[in-house]
């Protein structure tokens, strides 16, 4: 039991592969019935194109742990940048990607300067708030002179 | 209910459709490369919440019919969208408008949603407003710039809002969803809060609504303008010319 849920926690994400789905807080519940692993999994943003990649390569490591996949989407309640872990928020910044502000319940506000990644510095400036995929945003930072990319608050 | 719930899902399935196929026709054509990124995301956003809403549509529907069937396989006289979103791109500012009009009904429409009786609804519109909080930003941010910019720039942002405005009473409350609205399947009114926000992002952009202005409508009943066809035609040829076809 606590080996196919490390094995779906680890699974990379593909858009992402610094963390794991494990890491983001997409995996909601394993529970296995006989050779049968039922697993739910929460999509992170509605579009995100990466939702049947993680669903064919979950399938793939159940069936290699010797298991019958049956794998679920859960959409509520939805996913939120807060469900990601302390270690993959560390993995996140390691990766020159800023790690998402607080979400909570109110609306999406960007009102402090995201911290460089890269020197730590706040002196930064967002550019732009989409990036080269759904979940982040693009910034500048004034003090090291480098863009860099943060996980977008949601 | 069942078909009051489906013409309703489907009104909203076809206008996110719409709007993001107009939003993907940007894709290297927009100011920077930053606003291609955009503008992209944002298509991708509402392409995400259409799948969902088309999913929910053949469920309630319960023909067998899939997302592919409600995209591809509909003319334009099935599709729901409100006029607004068909209209064609013209300049920057233009789009820029139109956005705005949109992504305030649209931020106002998920939040009255989060609280639906329907829980599959009420489950999307809780991610649906988070995204479109981004989007709001987005294009009020871009108006306010262009309103407040170069004399050119005032000129053309004004030119998109008085082109855009006889579209945007087909974009509040339909008149016959009372008893949706009844039932707690759909949300709040959300006309008086889409009129205060609007009027606030205008002012913000020196900007203002059009006087006396006469409103155009049709689209949620199917009765379209002419620029939704070529647009569906260039959305379903592949589908249509390879029917089956998976890649």
């Amino acid at each position: 039991m606590t080996a196919i849920l490390d094995i779906v926690r680890s699974i990379d994400d593909p858009e992402l592969p610094h963390v794991t789905i494990g890491d983001l807080g997409m995996v909601r519940k394993v529970a296995l019935d006989g050779r049968i692993a039922h697993i739910r999994i929460t999509p992170t943003y509605t579009g995100c194109p990466a939702t049947e990649q993680i669903r064919a390569d979950v399938e793939a490591a159940v069936v290699a742990a010797g298991y019958e996949p049956n794998v679920e989407f859960e959409m509520a309640p939805p996913w939120s940048t807060d469900d990601i872990s302390t270690e993959g928020r560390a993995k996140l910044r390691a990766a020159g990607i800023a790690p998402p502000a607080p979400a909570g319940d109110g609306p999406v506000t960007l009102d402090l300067p995201v911290e460089c990644p890269q020197c730590g510095s706040r002196r930064t400036r967002l550019t732009s708030a989409f990036g080269a995929t759904a979940c982040k945003a693009l910034h500048m930072c004034a003090a090291c002179r480098q863009p860099f990319e943060s996980f977008k608050a949601i | 209910m069942t078909t009051e719930l489906l013409n309703h899902v489907l009104r909203q399935g076809d206008r996110a459709l719409v709007l993001s196929h107009r939003l993907a026709q940007w894709i290297t054509h927009a100011p920077s490369l930053e606003e291609d990124m955009a503008l992209a995301n944002i298509s991708l956003d509402l392409l995400g919440q259409t799948r969902h809403l088309y999913t929910y549509a053949g469920e309630l529907e319960g023909e067998g019919n899939d997302e592919d069937y409600f995209a591809y396989w509909r003319d334009a006289a099935a599709f729901r969208n409100p006029l607004l979103v068909e209209q064609p791109n013209g300049d920057f500012a233009v789009t820029i408008a139109r956005q705005v009009f949109h992504d305030h009904a649209a931020l106002l429409y998920w939040e009255s949603m989060t609280e639906s009786a329907d829980v599959t609804l009420g489950a999307l519109a809780a991610r649906a407003r988070n995204e479109t909080a981004f989007h709001l930003q987005h294009s009020t941010g871009w108006l306010v710039r262009l309103g407040d910019g170069t004399d050119e720039s005032h000129r053309r942002a004004q030119a998109g809002v008085d082109a855009l405005w006889p579209y945007t009473s087909e974009l509040l409350d339909a008149d016959d969803e009372g008893e949706l609205r009844s039932s707690g399947l759909i949300g709040k009114p959300i006309e008086t809060a889409w009129h205060e926000a609007v009027a606030d992002t205008l002012l913000n952009a020196g900007l203002h609504a059009p006087i006396d202005a006469e409103q155009c409508a049709g689209g949620i009943h199917g009765v379209h303008s002419e620029h939704l066809e070529p647009l569906l035609h260039e959305m379903q040829h592949l589908a249509r010319a390879h029917p089956g076809a998976s890649w």
